[in-house]
């Protein structure tokens, strides 16, 4: 079990940090069943966030890093953006390497991985933005959908390049004004989703971060669907509040007011994806 | 009386005999075949336990990219398949390098430019993977010929770089260019450049040993950063993003990341030496007051022109540079002591190797260093013409060559 790999070394254990031995000790582990709902009490695998105060991106990070069925064998790949502030606080293995290039990266690690332990399930799960997701790295995103790569693909979409300083992305919705756009964006916002389940994907889900508990049910149909058929994909609303004028406390507000609207929750899946979806709701597991 | 073998007879994952890099390389019986250099790519890594190799059709390293392909089919290589672009297949051949693969590709001309992003990033992350660079040359105009441009925007990317004079050369270099590239105060990407289809279409005779003997499989373990498989602890579970932050720790720690890439680099002298038979190989009369230095094609046919010029009653040497990065700057020196006039033959329009000439030779070297004659395009060095350079230079009559 890999999660050994997080036991303390008892020479060492009166020099390690709490939050160390707090992960080994209290972090849930080897439980499939884990989820939104031990937040309150269990060490949580991010450990405080880089991110503005209030920011909705960081409570998906920690519903999504609560739902991972199997942390102890997740292999995270992320790219450049607002969110790659936030990993090195990620216990797990995470990678940054490129702008734009996470889904090459992961299909590369979930190739190897599955060749290297064949009897092992490891996933591998992308986090990325929608500028690494749908602009600078659409070619990797959507050739490893063409490809099957059994990985499960997640975009923070906050509607804008956010870390670079507020510029229109692909993401942007027609009209909004933000830099590099300054008459407003001339065309309509990517359906990132519905290419997704054009490329291939079997799983494919569009929600805000208004529910931790959807957001649990999502991630985990995501990651089985994805271990066992092929590409998975979630498209998450994580606005900026910063770039679109709001105050730290009006993140859920906005969440829920997308829900109504350009976020209504949607999902898709292959039939397939249904009977492993099906298969995992009578193990309990869903 | 029986003998007892002590030694245990390990298989790699192909079933082939795990042996040393020295038997492999320098005692395993040799036999000769008849081969191109995208061809000997293929013996080469057929014989090195190779876990990983992504794909992608640029002319004129197409082939030996096929060739790999056929290779995973037949069960030597673990994984392989065509990425998107050059770009994606750096990213993902980086991917399966993290995961504790030893990894293989190739790549061409534009298609080196396509994934340029991708090269300082391997060396930052310190991933021993060998690119198989056939070079071409790069666009605009259009060109698919042999060019070696492309090599000058690879300097100073944090990889190493050997050239490859022959198919031979490559043949071993790919093999010995894992066991550099793998040991642990190494670890960096390995680039192993060779021209395209002078060396990758042209056949030749080549000294394979048998192929049922392949170097000792990868070991991630050994490597100085984390393996991204989750089997040992995470190397990234930081209290602070260090890096990204604006302070002068951060930037201290990007700096001194960056020297120790190219220190790495530089702790490859030993082993490249010993697996290379040193970093560069001279030719021609030890004591000439002329010399070529030259890679690659430029440095066979600097040999070539050697032979003439003896017929004109001329002594000259070829120092054949067999490492660029690390470049083998004490052996330069002293393989240039006697010389008086310096040639550069290059099959660029820059003079990039003239250039790192005159770098490491200012202040030892009396000799005029001279970039010529330099060929670009897909336009051919015939010996004659590296003689006529030399005796216009030399004030002689040229009257034997064309």
């Amino acid at each position: 079990m890999s999660y050994k790999i997080y036991q303390v070394n008892e020479a060492l254990r009166e020099f390690v940090p709490r939050e160390i031995i707090d992960l080994e000790e209290k972090a849930t582990w080897g439980n499939p069943k884990r989820g939104v709902m031990d937040l309150p009490y269990a060490k949580e695998l991010i450990e405080e966030h880089s991110l503005c105060a209030g920011c909705p991106e960081s409570m998906a990070f920690r519903y999504i890093l609560a739902s991972l069925p199997n942390p102890e064998d997740t292999i995270i790949v992320n790219s450049t953006g607002c969110t790659s502030l936030v990993f090195p606080h990620i216990a797990l293995h995470t990678v940054h390497s490129l702008f734009g290039n996470q889904n090459a990266v992961a299909s590369g690690i979930k190739r190897v991985l599955e060749w290297r332990f064949p009897e092992k399930v490891k996933d591998v799960v992308v986090l990325a933005g929608d500028g690494a997701t749908v602009d600078i790295g659409l070619d990797c995103t959507l050739q490893s959908f063409f490809r099957q790569e059994k990985i499960t693909t997640i975009c923070f979409d906050n509607e804008v390049y956010a870390n670079t300083g507020g510029q229109e992305s692909g993401s942007t919705v027609k009209g909004h004004v933000f830099k590099m756009a300054p008459k407003g964006k001339q065309f309509e916002k990517v359906p990132m989703w519905q290419l997704a389940i054009d490329a291939g994907c079997h799983y494919v889900a569009r929600l805000t971060v208004s529910s931790p508990k959807r957001v649990e049910q999502v991630v985990k149909k995501a990651i089985y669907v994805a271990r066992e058929v092929g590409p998975t994909y979630i498209h998450l609303y994580t606005p900026c509040i910063l770039e679109i004028g709001l105050n730290s406390d009006d993140g859920l507000e906005e969440s829920r007011a997308r829900d109504k609207e350009r976020f209504a929750f949607f999902e898709y899946a292959t039939p397939e994806a249904q009977e492993v979806i099906n298969r995992k709701k009578e193990e309990g597991l869903l | 009386m029986t003998q007892v073998s002590t030694e245990k007879v390990i298989y790699n994952r192909a079933g082939q005999r795990v042996v040393s890099p020295n038997y492999l390389l320098f005692e395993a019986p040799r036999t000769k075949h008849f081969m191109t250099g995208s061809e000997a790519v293929k013996e080469a890594v057929k014989r090195s336990s190779v876990d990983a190799s992504v794909s992608y059709p640029i002319t004129p390293q197409s082939e030996a990219a096929h060739l790999i392909g056929e290779l995973w089919v037949e069960g030597y290589v673990g994984v392989y398949f065509r990425g998107e672009s050059e770009f994606g297949v750096m990213s993902e051949i980086a991917g399966c390098a993290m995961a504790g693969a030893r990894c293989i590709t190739t790549t061409s001309g534009p298609g080196t430019l396509r994934a340029m992003e991708n090269f300082p990033m391997w060396a930052g992350t310190r991933i021993p993977v060998q690119l198989v660079l056939m070079a071409r040359g790069i666009n605009s105009p259009l060109s698919i010929q042999p060019d070696n441009l492309e090599v000058s925007f690879l300097l100073d990317t944090g990889c190493m770089i050997w050239y490859a004079e022959n198919a031979q050369d490559l043949f071993d270099m790919i093999i010995a260019g894992f066991v550099v590239a793998e040991k642990p105060e190494v670890h960096v990407p390995l680039i192993t450049v060779v021209d395209g289809f002078f060396v990758s279409h042209t056949r030749e005779a080549v000294m394979l040993p048998p192929d049922d003997i392949a170097l000792p499989p990868y070991d991630p373990y050994k490597a100085p950063m984390p393996v991204i498989d989750a089997e040992v602890p995470p190397g990234r579970f930081l209290r602070d993003p260090f890096v990204m932050k604006s302070n002068y720790i951060s930037y201290a720690t990007h700096a001194s990341w960056q020297f120790e890439v190219r220190a790495a680099i530089e702790r490859s002298r030993p082993y490249a030496k010993h697996y290379l038979r040193g970093l560069i190989e001279e030719f021609g009369d030890p004591e000439a007051e002329i010399v070529f230095v030259a890679c690659g094609t430029a440095a066979a046919q600097s040999k070539e022109a050697v032979r003439l010029l003896e017929d004109e009653g001329i002594k000259a040497k070829v120092v054949k540079l067999k490492t660029i990065r690390p470049f083998p700057v004490e052996e330069l020196v002293n393989a240039t002591k006697n010389a008086k006039t310096i040639f550069v033959p290059e099959f660029n329009v820059v003079g990039w190797l003239e250039r790192e000439v005159r770098r490491y030779l200012y202040k030892r070297s009396d000799a005029d260093i001279i970039g010529t004659p330099r060929v670009a395009g897909g336009m051919t060095m015939p010996p004659e013409v590296i003689v006529k350079e030399v005796l216009k230079i030399l004030g002689k009559e040229v009257k034997h060559v064309i």
